[in-house]
């Protein structure tokens, strides 16, 4: 890979981002913590086990069907939280705009982040605000921080995964991506597209209640399921199977996908987990899941192998077999 | 999904593997032709589903990962204009020439959008009238005459700041030059389903008729594919070269002559040179002297020093059906879909790009 | 290459039209189109252009043979 500048395509979530972490900040600042590579780094500190983590959100159109990037900004830290298997406590909002921005708009985003941690039980106890020139920032930017309590007998870390394992989704897959890609581009003049941007925090806490052992959760936001797969796969060593007609798919992401040549598989989701745990427990904790509402249509997806490690394959819906690779960079349509 | 979840029958699918199965003895080599049928066979996992008698491999048809290197030189050339505006298809935007991507050049600042039809960069000219909007014409007989269409609206419209860069190209002329070439070794054509919409089946009868290997326009869900793969069979084993149409719901045996129409009106044939197979006789299209003034070519000063390309790159046997992406020194371990060096890894459509993502 | 889908006509204004896929409302160009559709139509689009009227007809057809023939594969092969 050529590092003399930055692309969009190292910011997409998939290979090239990953290449850029590893090359670049991985060397620098290197710690057991941040090696791992997970969704937040989780430590022990006065007796307390902790969840750390943080997210920037550059999302453009600021506002699109779902929701707006104040909603998301909440929800990407609450989940990144969740993943860990902590209870979200508390949050920090850094905000970038841009002069000339409207204050009604920002005003929306305020509200919409309000409303997301009263449902996610969260409060924003910190922030910063700065105002940069006109082009100097596009619009707004907002970085969240999150800290959240983790049981102290719970583990739950992307290198978890074990052969046996059963991998779960909590819902249909590619919606956040698809709506984000067709109103940013103008796509449709009108659409059945809606973001599934939603905090997961209560669904996990209800996951863990049932008393069942979960060896990962993850939230498959840029790069899609596809993404998310090939980390765990990675990160744990294992090969993971996954069955084409159990993903669940919404039809109108399924038909903006052929329209635009892509792939739901790589398309970013912000309201969804995958979650891979013990065949035993499987049954109990779908069932947990499907009572929330965010996860009404959690679905069992595949198995974890040991055969194949690092590798995801899927079995098509006609009877193949293909290898699921992680998306290169910037998802671009096809046409000709 | 009206008119594709139909053809993704697990059933039918798997009652046409068991037909091939039952039918196929003589070891075949099918080529597909079009690059959409290459990712929906990759995605669809049907190489794994045929019996070893079948092999097959992938041809010349993906427009974006032709398209010559000068070519992408003359866009990266333009993209260094103060006041252009480039708009294209989505995944030109990767694709390298011989020192820079319009993704590099976006990267330095480069006005470079994505569009997902011509008529957008019409309307993009429409609303800068103090910029000069370039479309990347490319595509095969598919695309052009949608182009054509967009350039006899500018006429229309007298506008005078939007301009093409033609890099189209036709499929026949590069099945013929092909099939010239010693090095081929195919038995059976799986021929596009959109270009044959526009053009019809008259230049494959010719290929059938002269070169005595069979063919079979196919639509592009995975049953229309094992259906095309089992109507080759059945000629090959009975020793027939006939052109049948399997995609009847998109394509008829006369094309679509109104396109046809408007795309002679705006373009003419030219030589054309494609990435991994050099230059190819009448193979591209270029606009006639009528429409001229909206060539970006005449507008700009574009002179590029010929293109070459990677001097181990083995795409142009690949695109021959020769060699499979892993026989090349490069696959992987230089040229992978972030850093493409040839033209099959250039889009996901490409056969190096498909087997990197869906194959082991 | 020439990624096209099957879109229903919901209305057609002079040379543009608007369809769908699934709830995705599109407005597309009509000017290349092989036979006038009407609306209710299927037309094959790409690149924002249509490029074919759907035959209901030979659809129906084909999946009728296809039914056939792997009925006739059922019987005989396995």
């Amino acid at each position: 890979m050529n590092l003399d500048k930055i692309f969009l395509d190292q910011g997409s979530g998939g290979r090239s981002s990953r290449e850029l972490i590893e090359k670049l900040f991985i060397p620098k600042f290197k710690n057991s913590y941040l090696n791992e590579l997970n969704d937040s780094a989780v430590f022990e500190l006065g007796g307390a086990k902790l969840a750390l983590t943080t997210d920037s959100f550059v999302v453009d159109p600021i506002f699109f069907p779902g929701g707006d990037i104040g909603s998301l900004a909440v929800c990407g830290t609450v989940n990144d939280l969740a993943m860990r298997g902590a209870r979200p406590c508390y949050l920090s909002a850094g905000f970038i705009i841009e002069e000339g921005f409207l204050i009604k708009d920002l005003e929306q985003i305020l509200f919409s982040m309000e409303k997301i941690a009263r449902e996610a039980d969260i409060q924003i106890v910190t922030g910063d605000t700065k105002v940069v020139p006109k082009g100097a920032a596009d619009k707004i930017f907002i970085n969240t921080s999150g800290i959240g309590l983790v049981p102290l007998h719970i583990d739950i870390a992307g290198q978890n995964a074990k052969p046996g394992d059963a991998v779960l989704i909590s819902g249909n897959i590619g919606d956040h991506g698809m709506t984000i890609l067709s109103s940013r581009e103008g796509l449709f003049l009108d659409s059945l597209l809606k973001s599934d941007v939603s905090p997961l925090n209560h669904m996990v806490q209800k996951m863990l209640k049932t008393g069942s052992e979960i060896h990962v959760l993850r939230d498959p936001t840029r790069g899609g399921l596809a993404t998310t797969l090939n980390e765990i796969a990675f990160q744990s060593q294992v090969g993971i199977e996954v069955f084409q007609e159990a993903i669940p798919i919404h039809e109108s992401v399924l038909a903006a996908s052929e329209i635009l040549g892509l792939d739901p598989l790589n398309m970013a989701n912000e309201g969804k987990l995958v979650a891979v745990l013990p065949e035993i427990y499987a049954e109990t904790v779908l069932a947990a899941m499907k009572e929330t509402s965010y996860g009404s249509g959690a679905a069992l997806i595949g198995w974890v192998k040991a055969e194949n490690p690092g590798k995801v394959i899927m079995k098509t819906a006609i009877g193949g077999k293909r290898l699921i690779d992680m998306p290169a960079g910037e998802q671009l349509p096809r046409i000709c | 999904m009206k008119h594709l979840s139909e053809y993704r029958n697990k059933d039918m699918a798997q009652k046409l593997v068991s037909a091939i199965r039952a039918l196929s003895n003589t070891p075949v080599r099918l080529m597909e032709v079009c690059g959409s049928h290459t990712v929906s066979i990759f995605r669809h996992g049907i190489r794994q589903m045929l019996p070893k008698t079948v092999k097959l491999v992938s041809g010349p048809g993906c427009p974006v990962c032709v398209t010559a290197g000068a070519e992408i030189d003359r866009a990266v050339m333009l993209a260094g204009y103060k006041d252009v505006i480039i708009t294209t298809f989505g995944d030109m935007i990767r694709i390298p020439g011989s020192s820079s991507s319009l993704q590099k050049e976006r990267a330095m600042g480069a006005d470079i959008r994505m569009v997902y039809s011509s008529f957008d960069a019409l309307k993009t000219a429409c609303e800068n009238p103090g910029k000069k909007i370039v479309f990347l014409a490319i595509g095969f007989e598919t695309t052009a005459p949608a182009i054509a269409a967009t350039i006899l609206e500018a006429k229309r419209m007298e506008l005078n700041n939007f301009f093409i860069l033609a890099a189209h190209k036709l499929l026949p002329p590069a099945l013929t030059a092909l099939l010239n070439l010693d090095r081929i070794n195919i038995q059976g054509f799986i021929y596009p389903g959109h270009v044959t919409t526009i053009i019809g089946t008259s230049s494959y009868e010719m290929i059938a008729g002269k070169y005595g290997i069979p063919g079979v326009v196919c639509g592009f869900e995975p049953v229309d594919i094992l259906e095309t793969i089992l109507m080759l069979i059945r000629q090959i084993e009975k020793g027939k070269s006939k052109v049948e149409i399997q995609y009847k719901r998109g394509v008829t045996a006369t094309g679509n002559p109104r396109a046809m129409e408007i795309l002679n009106q705006v373009f003419t044939t030219c030589d054309s040179c494609w990435r991994g197979l050099g230059l190819m006789p009448e193979s591209g299209l270029t606009l006639r002297e009528e429409y001229k003034s909206f060539a970006a070519e005449d507008y700009f000063d574009l002179t590029v020093p010929t293109a070459k390309d990677h001097r181990d790159c083995q795409c142009g046997e690949v695109i021959c059906g020769n060699k499979t992406p892993v026989e090349c020194k490069l696959y992987r371990k230089v040229c992978s879909p972030v850093s493409p060096m040839g033209p099959c890894m250039v889009s996901t459509e490409g056969t190096c790009a498909a087997y990197y993502k869906y194959n082991n | 290459m020439c990624i096209a889908v099957p879109m229903q006509i919901k209305n057609i204004k002079g040379n543009s039209a608007v369809v769908e896929f699934e709830g995705a409302k599109k407005k597309v160009r009509l000017d290349i189109i092989d036979q006038q559709p009407e609306i209710g139509d299927y037309v094959i689009i790409h690149a924002g252009f249509a490029i074919h009227r759907i035959d209901e007809e030979e659809a129906k057809k084909t999946l009728r043979y296809l039914e056939e023939i792997t009925a006739e594969t059922y019987e005989t092969f396995e």
